[in-house]
């Protein structure tokens, strides 16, 4: 593969990926960041095998907005397609360059020369000169070409193999979190938020509140924005839990518990498309089934975090958000500084899984940062403020119509959705960042808008099936006139979509009379597919599965996400008492070439793990005073004691491109579970999660 | 207001000036620079500030310090260094046992307090006695996969 791809279009000049390090090092440029899902190594991977270095010859230098590459957000499951094979291309060049001014002062062949270690070899001798020698020589200003190819697959040695995650070492040593970073001077700041737009405050009793933080605090209010800052993070946090308490505001956000349904969303007003294949001529045999799942939390373990310092007219910004060059922009454009004088450096925070407050958290920083010029400012969100401000993922009704053939297979094929958006990442759509509404002129209120399926879909995701049909489509209800603001959660749409989609193919296989891995495989013609069905329901002993109904249920759910990145399929195995208790998970996954076997393991058990938590607990809730769900005991996720046996197999296809990982399986989870709950019960549960309340009322009406 | 005294850490007295409401987990991080021990919910509901005291992990979020002046704290940095890990932490990285890392200070002591009182658990030992720690990363199985390792290693140790 060569030619210019995507990043490397974006961000042409060599030296904004790659340089020699006087340590003897090279450092590798990438605009996507260390989220837990250890990207960082993988793409170091691919950088010393086309480099030939060893893993530690490389460092990695990620999410700095200044020298680093732009590649927007680390989202979507791209790192890897995208910021990887642009290392790819970058570090291949880079070393044909090398070898060629190498070749000039050995008066030898490039054809002669090899590298090992970043050493050059003559006819595999050593030449006494290395990468490093030439360096000064070699001028990576230059742009890329993108026309010199990368090794061939069977030449790999480090792609392929599980290097160890480079990250791990200080995080189990007790450090390596942007909530660590101290600077000399630095003060700890903590906000009262803006309980809704338009919400104004009218009363602050600084007074009281000063007396609840015991320590010296300043308060710090620009117009509807207000923090607490000082040296003394306990003070500083009572000063802003006080502040709850010692303020007053007109035109508050009020929530309303049925607001937090699937059901009052899919009510609103909505804006329709249909996205697809012109709806075809009704066919006589026609089923339809609807499914919901609930508003979700992000529920990052750490509350927001960020550190800020304005010097000399510079505004530099630390965040653990996915994208240090959006937030550049969006800063910049907040406060009013030109681009240039704000820089904006990634340091890793725990997991986000997606749009959470991180890239709020920053904004919020750099505020107190330029009302205090000179103070390192070091922000943290509240636990409560995480739950209760950081966009939620939305509530979504799926309705699935397929009308079915002769043979009892599905001829035409519509996923009928209703969801707020998937994407309201600030700088998309006209979104922007959380602070930016307390000004006291904010920017417009956002426009409709979700990602568009090319570019992976929002709600969308996922809303295509797999199977052969002679006519599929999406018809979208985007719903905007909702009172919460909803952006990326890891899968987006795809976990409801596939979860109806694979439970209507159960319900039509159920018709026909035939076992649910047989019946997909008759409409499924795509062999990788196929291929990753088969392997799950080979792993899981499925042939072996009993007519179900006894209270123990065997499903099986799949799909490619987004039509276009990994394949995964699941089986799951759940005993239905009362609840529902996952014992084991089975998964296969075709991720085309695949870097780090165990990294990409790692990724396919976090999803599927978080796909249990969605489909069986997770569900935020509103009251009067806004979201409802503020900790961990009124949102609770999956605990050590339900962890089912989880086994996963990669299904080797190193001749395919290396495919995105990092949210394949959650939708074939969920799938799973909702059909092997079926199995076990005889009946369908619809809506997620699919708590004990859910199975007992579905118990008694049948 | 605030009086002086003494808290033992990871084996080592330190002189402190501070109130005594002040919670363990502030005195830490921001007095001690102990960073290791995480905040995460301040409300000893996730596990992410997880301490020994005597031996035993307990939440240092909401902990007031003026109750520990004659209690021994471990924190993760007293569990072993990136020069000499400890079993547990090599178990960790042997499984690679953690995606973003955050909870892993928490889990490690809570690991550390149960082995000590289990050394030879089963699988839903382990899970139960890591139930006051979430994950969100979905670590999980990796984790009880180390936590099982490291305690035949520790049993092995000591045979």
């Amino acid at each position: 593969m060569t030619g210019l791809v995507h990043s490397l279009k974006d961000n042409p000049r060599l030296d904004r990926w790659l340089r020699f390090l006087s340590d003897r090092t090279v450092r590798i440029g990438t605009g996507k960041v260390e989220l837990g899902q250890g990207v960082l190594t993988a793409l170091a991977q691919i950088a010393a095998e086309e480099l030939d270095l060893g893993i530690g010859q490389i460092s990695m230098m990620s999410g700095n907005s200044v020298e680093g590459p732009g590649e927007g957000y680390t989202a979507s499951s791209w790192s890897i397609e995208h910021s990887g094979a642009a290392i790819r291309l970058v570090a291949a060049e880079v070393r044909a360059l090398a070898l060629k001014h190498a070749a000039l002062r050995l008066n030898a062949s490039p054809d002669e020369l090899t590298v090992i270690e970043g050493a050059f070899f003559r006819n595999g001798l050593p030449s006494g000169i290395d990468y490093w020698t030439i360096a000064g020589e070699l001028d990576l200003s230059a742009e890329a070409t993108g026309m010199i190819a990368p090794k061939p697959a069977d030449a790999y040695r480090l792609v392929g193999t599980s290097v160890a995650r480079l990250d791990l070492p200080v995080k189990l040593t007790g450090s390596g979190f942007i909530h660590d970073m101290t600077l000399p001077g630095m003060l700890h700041a903590r906000t009262l938020r803006q309980p809704g737009r338009g919400a104004t405050l009218t009363l602050l009793d600084e007074a009281a509140v000063r007396r609840k933080a015991v320590a010296d605090i300043n308060v710090i209010r620009i117009d509807n924005f207000l923090a607490f800052v000082g040296s003394d993070e306990t003070a500083v946090r009572a000063a802003a839990v006080a502040a709850a308490e010692y303020s007053v505001w007109t035109n508050a956000r009020t929530l309303h518990p049925e607001q937090a349904t699937a059901e009052w969303v899919a009510a609103r007003p909505s804006i329709d498309r249909v996205i697809g294949d012109p709806p075809a001529d009704p066919l006589s045999d026609c089923i339809s089934a609807t499914f919901s799942r609930p508003f979700l939390s992000h529920g990052s373990l750490a509350p927001s975090c960020a550190v800020a310092v304005y010097r000399d007219g510079m505004l530099t910004v630390w965040s653990h958000g996915q994208g240090m060059h959006p937030l550049r922009e969006n800063i910049a454009k907040t406060v009013g500084l030109p681009l240039e004088k704000v820089a904006c450096h990634h340091v890793q925070g725990a997991g986000c899984y997606g749009h959470n407050g991180a890239d709020d958290a920053a904004l919020d920083a750099a505020l107190v940062a330029l009302a205090l010029p000179g103070k390192p400012i070091r922000l943290m969100w509240r636990r409560e403020e995480e739950f209760g401000y950081e966009p939620l993922s939305s509530a979504m009704t799926v309705t699935v119509h397929a009308a079915v053939d002769a043979a009892g297979r599905p001829a035409d094929w519509t996923t009928e959705i209703w969801s707020a958006t998937h994407g309201q990442r600030p700088g998309v759509g006209g979104a922007y960042l959380l602070a930016a509404e307390a000004m006291k002129e904010p920017p417009p209120e956002r426009k409709p808008f979700d990602i568009p399926l090319e570019r992976g879909g929002g709600a969308v995701r996922n809303g295509i099936p797999l199977y052969d049909m002679a006519a599929k489509r999406i018809s979208y209800h985007l719903i905007h006139d909702v009172p919460v603001r909803t952006s990326s959660l890891r899968g987006l749409g795809a976990t409801l979509n596939v979860f109806a989609i694979e439970a209507l193919i159960d319900e039509l296989a159920a018709r026909a009379g035939e076992d649910p891995v047989r019946y997909r495989l008759s409409s499924l013609s795509d062999p990788r597919a196929r291929r990753t069905l088969e392997k799950a329901a080979a792993m899981a002993g499925w042939s072996s599965r009993d007519a179900g109904g006894a209270g123990k249920g065997l499903g099986i759910g799949i799909a490619r996400y987004k039509n276009a990145s990994a394949y995964a399929a699941v089986v799951a195995a759940v005993e239905v008492e009362e609840a529902v208790r996952v014992t084991d998970i089975w998964c296969a996954v075709d991720a085309g070439l695949v870097i780090n076997p165990d990294g990409v393991v790692n990724q396919i058990e976090g999803n599927i793990v978080q796909a249990i938590s969605w489909a069986l607990i997770e569900e935020v809730g509103f009251g009067p005073q806004g979201i409802s769900t503020v900790d961990w005991h009124s949102y609770p996720v999956i605990r050590f004691s339900d962890i089912p046996e989880i086994r996963v197999e990669l299904i080797e296809a190193d001749q395919h491109e290396a495919l995105g990982v990092g949210e394949c399986a959650g939708g074939p989870t969920a799938a799973a579970i909702g059909n092997a709950v079926a199995h076990a019960l005889g009946m369908r549960i619809h809506d997620m999660p699919m708590t004990r309340e859910r199975i007992m009322t579905a118990a008694l009406r049948a | 207001m605030s009086k002086p005294f003494t808290l033992t850490v990871n084996g080592r007295d330190h002189d402190l000036d501070v109130p005594p409401t002040m919670p363990l987990l502030d005195v830490l991080r921001n007095h001690l620079g102990l960073k290791g021990s995480r905040y995460g919910c301040g409300l000893e509901q996730c596990g992410a500030c997880m301490v020994l005291i005597d031996g035993s992990a307990e939440y240092s979020c909401s902990r007031e310090v003026g109750t520990l002046s004659d209690r021994s704290i471990t924190t993760v940095e007293g569990l072993g260094s990136a020069e000499a890990l400890h079993p547990l932490q090599q178990a960790f990285l042997d499984e690679q046992a953690g995606q973003c890392g955050y909870c892993l200070s928490g889990i490690l002591m809570s690991a550390k307090a149960f082995l000590d009182r289990n050394p030879d658990p089963t699988r839903a030992e382990v899970a139960a006695a890591l139930d006051a720690n979430l994950c969100r990363c979905g670590s999980h199985p990796r984790i009880l996969r180390a936590v099982l390792k490291a305690a035949a290693v520790l049993r092995h140790e000591a045979a």
